[in-house]
């Protein structure tokens, strides 16, 4: 037994390590926050910033429930948006009264918010998990979004309920007024909020939550409620969303019905399943992917929707673990060092894949102007190069880009294949994989 | 002194049929006690009954003299009830250390807590690592529990059982599918970490049962037909008849 004691005590403390590693990372994410409108000072660069920073609070809300506690729901766009008019309302009522509350303290108001419809309607959504939560959500989600339509002095109808966010107290002599200041305060609630969400995963409640999402059976013969967990990791959930949907009130000055619809709900899954939801910073880069992706291909494309589903879709198929997923597959061959067995087969694959996705795109530009335009302005510019979408010529290009990327892609393919399975084999070797 | 398990009466009827009727059994404490009986008896929708998973129809279960039927299994738990699964149970996506801590944190008092560090716990960290030490598991601590051999999958499954410090435990075949040494093994250690405590065992390996348990039960047909030391049931003939008999001695 005294042996049993030594062994345990000489355990190294798993986390210690690591520290500066770690602190390192959260140090270069604020220096990188700090740094970028200063690198890219475009007004339209700050607004996209600024709506990344938000959509990053809000996927890894969402990935609370779907990668840490296994709760796939389609509804969290209610705690979002609801957690928005919270901060509208107050920030009307602070106006109006002469309340001592700055705006930096705006979104507070809004995870409250957030927090509070989570903590009401939680216990009943959480009761089951899969199917069961799945479709309460769905019900929930659509029930609130209508509800908004109906309470016109809650949600002000289709218009929504604006406000002046520069009414509000003053702090550090900011008005709040400039896009700049705006970025700056959301830049440092996703600081709290990341940081804050990080630490829950390191609780024990974070860690019994990934205990629930494995097996909440048997949770339940290891002394916990499986239900007091599930609702617990909403409430969680329900503040950060309505932490973010705070700084989206604050960020257009307005909070209407399409803030709790099907659509940002369905925006938020999105997101966080193309950056993977295994890992903490999956629905980080996921976020910033599909902001930056829904802002510059609505400009680009009236059918930018198809490709937010064709991406998606190849997601799902091809890579469940997300862009976090792939990223992170290649680590155990960065650390035995047999990394550089796999990059010529990506190299090789990247030009037969490029032509094969540049095909897609022009049949796709082909077929959308086609059908839309009716024959009047028949070109368009792709790459820089212009194409008339009634020439032949346009749509054999686009054929025979499909199909022969195609076929030279599949052979590349097969050698990244067999280029993993070396390299897996000398990283094992190597004892660097289980 | 009161009785670790003590069952009275207790039927379980699932619509018109009936699986468990008029089960007595009582277990007394630190006693190793194992349940036996013919496929299809009713042994593991006994460890259900007991355990929480499902409730009893009528009848009553009592864990160290508390009425316990009907209550749910975490709360059975938490009165000092611990049970392993027939199939492997574990949480397959963490890594062992994971699995193991989980096991511990609702008996060291965490709760549901989420203002500590997990990983700032000298009390969750040791039990960790002792248990892990006891299962031999402590040099895989790393790896996800869903990539474990089978069989050091059944002793994380023993490991997370005991990991609460329950003074009842309840194993489920916890030698099913294993060569002879690793059988061998498992029941070296089966006996090692229940010292002290109350066991309670469903095994078919007879050769197991036989030179573990202390007393021994024989359920047929979801009645207990025989209850006493391993002498004694090796001499009923009531015994012979209905189960040992079924294995053409």
């Amino acid at each position: 037994m005294s042996d049993t004691a030594t062994s345990a005590r000489d355990l190294p403390v798993p986390a210690r390590g690591q520290s500066l590693r770690f602190y390192g990372i959260w140090v270069i994410a604020a220096i990188v926050l700090i740094v970028l409108p200063l690198l890219f000072s475009s007004g339209s660069s700050l607004t996209s910033f600024s709506l990344i920073g938000i959509a990053i609070i809000f996927a890894l809300s969402y990935n609370i429930l779907l990668g840490q506690t296994g709760l796939l729901s389609f509804g969290h766009a209610v705690y979002y948006g609801l957690g928005g008019f919270a901060a509208i309302h107050v920030m009307n009522a602070v106006t109006a009264y002469d309340w001592p509350i700055p705006l930096p303290f705006i979104p507070l108001v809004g995870g409250l918010g957030g927090l509070c419809f989570a903590a009401v309607i939680g216990w009943v959504m959480t009761k089951r998990a899969g199917t069961v939560f799945a479709m309460i959500s769905l019900g929930i989600g659509e029930l609130v979004a209508s509800s908004s339509l109906i309470l016109r002095s809650v949600f002000g109808g289709e218009s929504g309920i604006t406000t002046d966010r520069t009414a509000l107290p003053h702090m550090f002599g900011w008005s709040f007024g400039p896009q700049i200041q705006v970025y700056y305060l959301i830049a440092a609630w996703v600081m709290i909020s990341a940081i804050a969400m990080y630490a829950l995963t390191r609780t024990p409640l974070g860690r019994i939550s990934n205990a629930v999402r494995d097996n909440p059976e048997r949770v339940e013969f290891i002394g916990y409620d499986p239900h007091v967990v599930r609702y617990l990791a909403s409430c969680f959930a329900g503040l950060f969303a309505g932490v973010a949907g705070g700084l989206t009130a604050i960020n257009f000055e307005i909070a209407n019905s399409a803030y709790l619809g099907a659509v940002q709900s369905g925006l938020v899954l999105f997101a966080t399943f193309i950056g993977g939801t295994s890992y903490f910073f999956g629905p980080i880069l996921g976020a910033i992917l599909v902001t930056y992706l829904q802002l510059g291909l609505t400009n680009l494309t009236t059918v930018w929707q198809l490709y937010f589903g064709i991406i998606f879709i190849g997601i799902v198929m091809f890579a469940p673990g997300g862009i976090a997923g792939l990223l992170m597959m290649h680590r155990p061959l960065v650390r035995s060092g047999t990394l550089g067995m796999v990059i010529p087969s990506y190299l090789l694959a990247l030009v037969p894949t490029l032509v094969l996705v540049c095909g897609v795109i022009l049949g796709i530009e082909t077929i959308a102007h086609y059908t839309e335009s009716q024959g009047q302005g028949n070109v368009i510019a792709l790459f820089g190069i212009p194409f008339d979408a009634t020439a032949a010529s346009t749509w054999i290009i686009a054929a025979v880009m499909i199909v022969g990327g195609y076929a030279v892609a599949r052979i590349t393919w097969r050698r990244i294949v067999d280029a993993w399975d070396r390299a897996t084999t000398d990283a094992r070797d190597r004892g660097h994989l289980a | 002194m009161t009785q670790a398990i003590e069952i009275r009466n207790v039927e379980k009827r699932f619509g018109n049929v009936g699986i468990i009727h008029d089960l007595n059994l009582s277990v007394a404490q630190g006693e190793r006690h194992a349940v036996i009986g013919p496929n299809g008896a009713g042994k593991s929708t006994t460890f259900n009954l007991i355990s929480g998973h499902i409730a009893p129809t009528s009848g009553e279960i009592r864990l160290n003299g508390d009425l316990i039927s009907g209550l749910r299994p975490f709360e059975i738990n938490r009165r000092g009830l611990s049970r392993s699964f027939q199939v492997t149970n574990v949480f397959a996506r963490m890594t062992v250390w994971e699995n193991v801590r989980c096991a511990v944190l609702w008996a060291t008092g965490q709760r549901y807590a989420f203002w500590k560090n997990v990983d700032d716990l000298p009390e969750v960290r040791q039990r960790t690592a002792e248990i892990l030490d006891d299962i031999h598991l402590l040099h895989r601590r790393d790896v996800p529990a869903g990539l474990l051999t089978y069989a050091e999958q059944r002793e994380l499954e023993i490991g997370i059982t005991i990991a609460g410090g329950a003074s009842v435990i309840m194993l489920d075949e916890p030698t099913a599918g294993m060569s002879r040494a690793e059988t061998e093994r498992a029941v070296a250690l089966i006996r090692r970490l229940t010292e002290g405590r109350t066991l309670v065992i469903v095994e078919h390996d007879m050769s197991v049962v036989f030179g573990l348990a202390d007393r021994i039960s024989v359920l047929v047909y979801g009645h207990i037909i025989a209850s006493g030391t391993p002498e004694e049931i090796r001499n009923n003939p009531k015994v012979k008849e209905a189960y040992l008999g079924e294995e053409g001695h």
